[in-house]
């Protein structure tokens, strides 16, 4: 037993040896800390990309702190919400800082998620044995979204209000019980104080709670099967027998965090320069109208969600109404998410990494990325931005340009996905060297 | 629900209707300029305060611009006991709606939620026109309930409108412009200015702290500058080794 013969003490940390070794006698504690960073290999050829994992995490922790904070100063009352964050900014001391680095942080997020997403679609993160890694990931995304979701109604502005009232009312398209859905998601017939109430419980406790766990979830799956790097090699084949680690492996610890702190200090520069200097970025970080109190009887001339949900809003706005109804649109922009799960099955490329892909592969992969950015252009901006097709034009004939690139865009953004089993099957691609290229 | 979801889909139709059409000028004013900013407070106590209110907006704050508590109280105190209060109205909300058939929305945020531009270009937009119930109109905000509060200073502007019909395509070509009728207490360019004063006010008001939040950020840039100097001399210093 454990208690009988007690495990060697710690050293290695100075001064701290004696308390490491009372704590660690008592609990895991550098069984821990070998698993997840003294002894966890990754592969040493990591590039910028990899820097956005830690990054979304430390946004976690940077979220989490502020809206604390802001939690103590804010009140979830539809009366006096929006009194009580502009009480935050003017006389709370420090609370306008609190306030932009949780909205700064929202936006931040998702770039990192993103960025993060994108770099495991290149190198074939998700590819066996990762695939739960994967899916842990698009949970924690789509989680995420709500928590994005519930946390913007908070400010009781106008466009909280009406984004809300046009969310929840995707819901009520769903045939048969859409209109009894959408009413249990408000608690009431319209977006209102119950609405806000139920909100901030959802946005401070339950998908806070559910984001923690899917984090843990996805970083243990991660340390059980070791990470992926950018040539899509398995470290874990060419094994040092001298050492017993992978020869392409270094310790997470120091060497990953040393390269980690310095990714944090850069993106903190970018994160100041946005709270410091220009919090509402143009509008696509907190919007003008938002400014205004939320006033149910008076639609704002522009509904537009943030930039994070644009692209599968422009989706939404493309697919035209089907008898009578607009589910087919949500069905769509709920299609489009829900689909990222279904990516580990249906590549088959011998390959993992982008690097040593075929054309087919590369052809399809940049189509998906412009398709993702210009549908998150068009969604910011209303369907008369390009004009209209001359009266003559055969089908499109008189309807927005705008409306048929998204429609487009949106067909290739699903055909990335469901061809991929095709033209991955016979692709030309390169053989993957047989260690990580240093 | 119905409604509110053809609304949605109809947004952009909505947008072109209302948003005026009318190119905004720019605003020329300085945030740090509390000469400005003092004129600007002394403009919206006098005229703005009457019907709208500012409840976000401290009279103690007010020395950010520079004042002392008694410049404030015996200057741009004129509806308030204590300096720590907000800036309320003195009108009744139900009488200023029945006058102008709408409460007269709330101003501490109307720096941000309209930007400077606009209100810049708004306060110098109203023109002459029998047809609306206060004689007032406007080409930045069409049909604006709000009749031409500072006309005493700028005078009143008529639209003149002239149309001709293009001789190359035949489509008539309607042009508009603002014509000062009858002159104010102030030039065309003190009255610039003066409106110039009033919206650095609201600017300012809109977001008290911004001047501040600068300040603080330069300092902020200066330490993460050398954090990741350091970082990245520790960075490389680690990774020597890895072969």
């Amino acid at each position: 037993m454990a208690a009988t013969t007690p495990k060697p003490p710690v050293t290695g940390f100075g001064p701290l040896n004696g308390i490491l070794t009372w704590v660690d006698q008592r609990f895991p504690l550098m069984a821990q800390w070998n698993e997840h960073a003294a002894e966890y290999y990754a592969p040493k050829n990591f590039n910028f990309w990899y820097y956005f994992g830690s990054l979304a995490a430390l946004v976690l922790v940077i979220q989490i702190a502020s809206g604390i904070f802001l939690t103590m100063n804010y009140k979830p009352d539809a009366a006096s919400a929006f009194a009580s964050v502009e009480y935050i900014m003017r006389d709370v001391p420090g609370g306008w800082f609190i306030r932009y680095v949780h909205s700064t942080g929202a936006s931040m997020f998702f770039i990192c998620v993103y960025l993060h997403m994108i770099r495991g679609v290149m190198y074939g993160s998700y590819r066996k044995p990762r695939e739960l890694i994967w899916i842990f990931g698009v949970l924690i995304y789509l989680s995420l979204m709500g928590e994005a979701f519930f946390g913007y109604l908070l400010p009781w502005g106008q466009m909280s209000y009406w984004g809300a009232q046009v969310i929840i009312n995707l819901f009520g398209t769903v045939p048969f019980i859409g209109e009894a859905l959408a009413v249990w998601i408000r608690g009431d017939y319209n977006v209102s104080d119950a609405t806000l109430n139920r909100f901030f419980a959802l946005h401070v406790i339950a998908l806070p709670l559910v984001l923690l766990g899917l984090v843990g979830a996805h970083i243990m799956a991660l340390h059980e099967v070791g990470s992926n790097n950018p040539d899509g090699v398995e470290i874990k084949k060419d094994i040092d027998p001298k050492s017993g680690h992978a020869r392409d492996g270094i310790p997470f610890h120091p060497y990953y965090t040393v390269k980690d702190t310095f990714g944090v200090a850069v993106f903190l520069i970018v994160f100041s320069v946005i709270v410091f200097f220009s919090p509402e970025v143009g509008g696509y970080f907190l919007e003008a109208n938002n400014f205004i109190p939320a006033d149910p009887l008076k639609t704002p001339e522009h509904i537009a969600p943030v930039w994070y949900f644009t692209p599968f809003y422009a989706m939404l706005r493309g697919v035209p109404p089907m008898f009578g109804s607009q589910f087919p649109g949500v069905a769509v922009m709920g299609a489009a998410t829900l689909i990222l799960f279904l990516l580990p099955w249906l590549d088959r490329g011998r390959v993992k990494s982008i690097r040593y892909r075929g054309t087919k592969y590369r052809t399809w992969f940049t189509l998906f990325v412009v398709s993702f950015l210009i549908l998150g252009y068009l969604g910011v901006e209303p369907t008369t931005v390009w004009g209209e097709f001359s009266k003559g034009v055969p089908i499109v004939g008189g309807d927005y340009i705008a409306l048929w690139v998204a429609r487009v865009l949106t067909v290739v953004y699903f055909l990335f996905f469901v061809l991929m089993p095709w033209y991955t099957a016979n692709d030309n691609e390169r053989p993957e060297p047989a260690r990580v290229v240093w | 629900m119905k409604r509110v979801l053809a609304l949605f889909f109809a947004i952009p139709a909505i947008a072109l209707a209302s948003g005026g059409g009318v190119p905004l000028e720019h605003a020329p004013i300085n945030l740090h300029d509390r000469a400005s900013l003092q004129r600007g407070a002394a403009i919206f106590v006098n005229h703005c305060l009457n019907c709208h209110s500012a409840s976000a907006m401290r009279y103690a704050r007010l020395e950010d611009l520079g004042l002392t508590e008694n410049q404030i109280r015996d200057n741009l105190m004129l509806a308030a006991e204590k300096i720590g209060e907000t800036m309320s109205a003195p009108a009744d909300p139900a009488v200023a709606k029945a006058a102008f058939g709408v409460v007269p929305p709330d101003l501490s945020l109307v720096g941000r939620s309209r930007g400077a531009d606009w209100l810049y270009s708004y306060l110098r937009s109203f023109y002459r026109d029998p047809k609306s119930k206060t004689g007032w109109n406007n080409t930045v905000f069409p049909n604006v309930a709000m009749p031409h509060v500072l006309w005493e200073f700028q005078g009143a502007q008529d639209l003149e409108v002239t149309s001709r019909i293009d001789s190359n395509t035949g489509d008539p070509v309607v042009h508009s412009k603002l014509v000062l009728e009858q002159p104010g207490r102030l030039s065309r360019i003190e009255y610039d200015q003066y409106t110039a004063d009033l919206v650095a006010f609201l600017s300012y008001m809109g977001e008290p702290a911004q001047n501040d939040r600068k300040f603080w950020g330069i300092l902020a840039l200066f330490l993460l500058a050398g954090f990741a100097v350091i970082s990245l001399m520790l960075k490389t210093e680690y990774w020597k080794d890895v072969k």
